[in-house]
């Protein structure tokens, strides 16, 4: 034990305690029990970083094996333009492409298919099922099929995220009931008419739930793509052969770019949604 | 019995017939260019006729026909004894052995956890936040670095997957059971609460059978994801065994027919595996009294 543990320990205790109190606070405005909503898990979350700061000091485990985050942020700093190149391959030109392809072509096929109960009823089983199945396995013969620079990320990208597009908007569209429909019916709305105004709103839920799905999904396509070979840039192609070499801040350093990066594009997806389905019991209940 | 197979069967069969169909069409499109380009080097011409036949039958075929992927799988699985090394029976059962070890303590952890946080109200406002945003880290980036520092250490094999296979299915787990402790409405906690019920009595009678249909559908998500953690676990360990060195080896060696052998392996793996969960969840229905 050394002064960095106690420290560790200390700051542990009193953020625990601040935040005890913290929630049983009952605030009167608005304002404040929403600041309060957001400090508790800032607090907890700079709480972790000083305990790993102390930890890795106080233990003097080697940097090869857990640097400190201030070291971490050191290496950030001091790469920028590296991990910006990464940052541009990986989530630029690979996710983003893939992503709105992806999804642009399950909502399509989706929209397609509406009129053929038949093909619904066939495609819906197949469509859940591969969405359980470890899609990613796809890399290696993307790889070969589009070669080594991003068209081969975006076609994983573009297998995994259609199929759940495909399955929540075909769930989406029959959200709506059937008095809604009726109602449609009677004001004459055509197919199209009924499809904009009540059914497409209706399936927004489940056409965002995919969405937030495939921010995800999307990513990690890309990071896996990339072992199977890649050009010498992008994020995945750097963890690898940063693990290699043994510059491990220089991986955190691209977690971190990977985590703040798929973070905010879950983020962006989730504020649309508010806007989009405002009308939503879960959007209404969580602005209390 | 006729609903069934109009309603269900017919249009699954008729969907995966046309995938077959266009499967083939698109296996002759993508080989023919090789069949071409060996003619034109033998200096002999190809009819169409010709080519055809060519085209199911490559050693390295840029998509392989299905009769070639189910030959591959036969003859890795059936045709091999169970301990060789080119069997896919041995390599799916390491893979497996790390889904599911993943996969337990996954389950254990998002269950602990979700218990504190139902339990907690700190807990909950502190934890629930960075639950989620853990999920937008790309774990399976972090996957190689895990394996490699564990190694460093000392730890290797089974243990490092599983971790990854951990990560990945503690929050599907998490997140239903949030829900599922929560799902008893205010009406049946009073009456606990007239009962003079304690806290774990609460737990014990109402919250866990409450959260019972809940955590199966979680675990469903679960196992499927915990396999994909595996096999992607798998990859920088720099293809010794397992599903994803299958998947590796054959992309390093250009073995088309493997990856595609170890890839139906994989998803036959996925549906076996969800499937148990999904009857275990029936069984437990059943057993607390849920009329189907």
């Amino acid at each position: 034990m050394n002064g960095y543990m106690f420290l560790a320990l200390a700051v542990w205790l009193c953020a625990w305690a601040l935040n005890e109190w913290l929630v049983r606070q009952t605030p009167r405005s608005l304002a404040v029990s929403r600041a309060i909503g957001l400090a508790v898990p800032f607090i907890f979350g700079v709480t972790l970083l000083v305990i790993w700061e102390c930890l890795v000091r106080g233990f003097e485990i080697p940097p090869i094996l857990l640097p400190a985050p201030s070291a971490i942020w050191a290496k950030l700093t001091g790469s920028v333009p590296v991990l910006w190149a990464d940052f541009q391959q990986t989530f630029l030109k690979s996710v983003i492409t893939g992503y709105v392809a992806g999804c642009g072509l399950g909502f399509l096929v989706a929209i397609l298919i509406d009129r053929s109960p038949f093909l619904q009823k066939g495609l819906l089983p197949i469509g859940n099922f591969v969405s359980a199945l470890p899609v990613v396995g796809v890399a290696p013969i993307m790889v070969m099929w589009f070669g080594f620079d991003w068209p081969s990320k975006v076609a994983v990208v573009v297998i995994m995220t259609f199929f759940p597009m495909l399955v929540n908007t075909v769930q989406g569209l029959s959200a709506a009931s059937h008095m809604e429909r009726d109602l449609m019916r009677t004001y004459a709305a055509s197919w199209w008419q009924t499809l904009v105004r009540l059914r497409l709103p209706a399936a927004w839920p489940f056409i965002f739930n995919a969405l937030k799905i495939n921010s995800t999904l999307a990513l990690i396509g890309v990071i896996v793509a990339e072992f199977f070979g890649t050009p010498i840039v992008g994020m995945g192609f750097r963890i690898s052969t940063e693990v290699g070499r043994a510059n491990i801040d220089m991986v955190w350093a691209e977690i971190a770019v990977a985590a703040v990066a798929g973070s905010v594009f879950y983020g962006l997806v989730a504020l649309s949604e508010r806007a989009v389905t405002f009308w939503h019991p879960s959007v209404r209940g969580g602005r209390r | 019995m006729t609903s069934l197979l109009r309603d269900r069967i017919l249009p699954v069969l008729t969907v995966i017939a046309a995938i077959l169909v266009i499967w083939h069409v698109f296996v002759i499109y993508l080989n023919a260019p090789f069949v071409r380009d060996q003619a034109a080097r033998a200096g002999t011409t190809v009819t169409l006729s010709e080519i055809i036949p060519q085209t199911f039958n490559q050693e390295r075929p840029i998509l392989p026909a299905p009769h070639q992927i189910i030959a591959e799988l036969w003859d890795t699985t059936v045709a091999k004894p169970v301990t060789s090394k080119r069997s896919l029976v041995y390599h799916a059962w390491i893979t497996l052995s790390a889904t599911l070890m993943g996969f337990g303590m996954g389950t254990v952890l998002g269950i602990a956890l979700a218990v504190g946080i139902v339990h907690n109200r700190a807990m909950d406002k502190s934890l629930m936040p960075w639950v989620i945003a853990s999920q937008t880290i790309p774990i399976l980036a972090v996957a190689p670095m895990i394996i490699v520092v564990l190694n460093s250490i000392g730890i290797s094999g089974l243990l490092p997957k599983a971790l990854i296979s951990t990560y990945l299915s503690f929050f599907p787990v998490v997140v239903g059971m949030v829900k599922g402790l929560r799902s008893p409405d205010t009406l049946l906690i009073d009456l606990m609460h007239t009962y003079n019920a304690s806290n774990s009595q609460t737990f014990w009678k109402l919250r866990w059978p409450a959260a019972m249909p809940y955590l199966f559908t979680s675990l469903k998500v679960a196992i499927a994801i915990s396999l994909v953690g595996a096999i992607v676990g798998e990859l920088p360990t720099g293809a010794v065994a397992g599903l994803g060195a299958r998947l590796l080896s054959g992309s390093y060696y250009g073995q088309t027919i493997q990856i595609w052998a170890a890839l139906f392996m994989a998803a036959g793996l996925a549906a076996v595996l969800v499937s148990i969960v999904g009857a275990a969840h029936g069984l437990v229905l059943k057993r607390m009294g849920v009329k189907p």
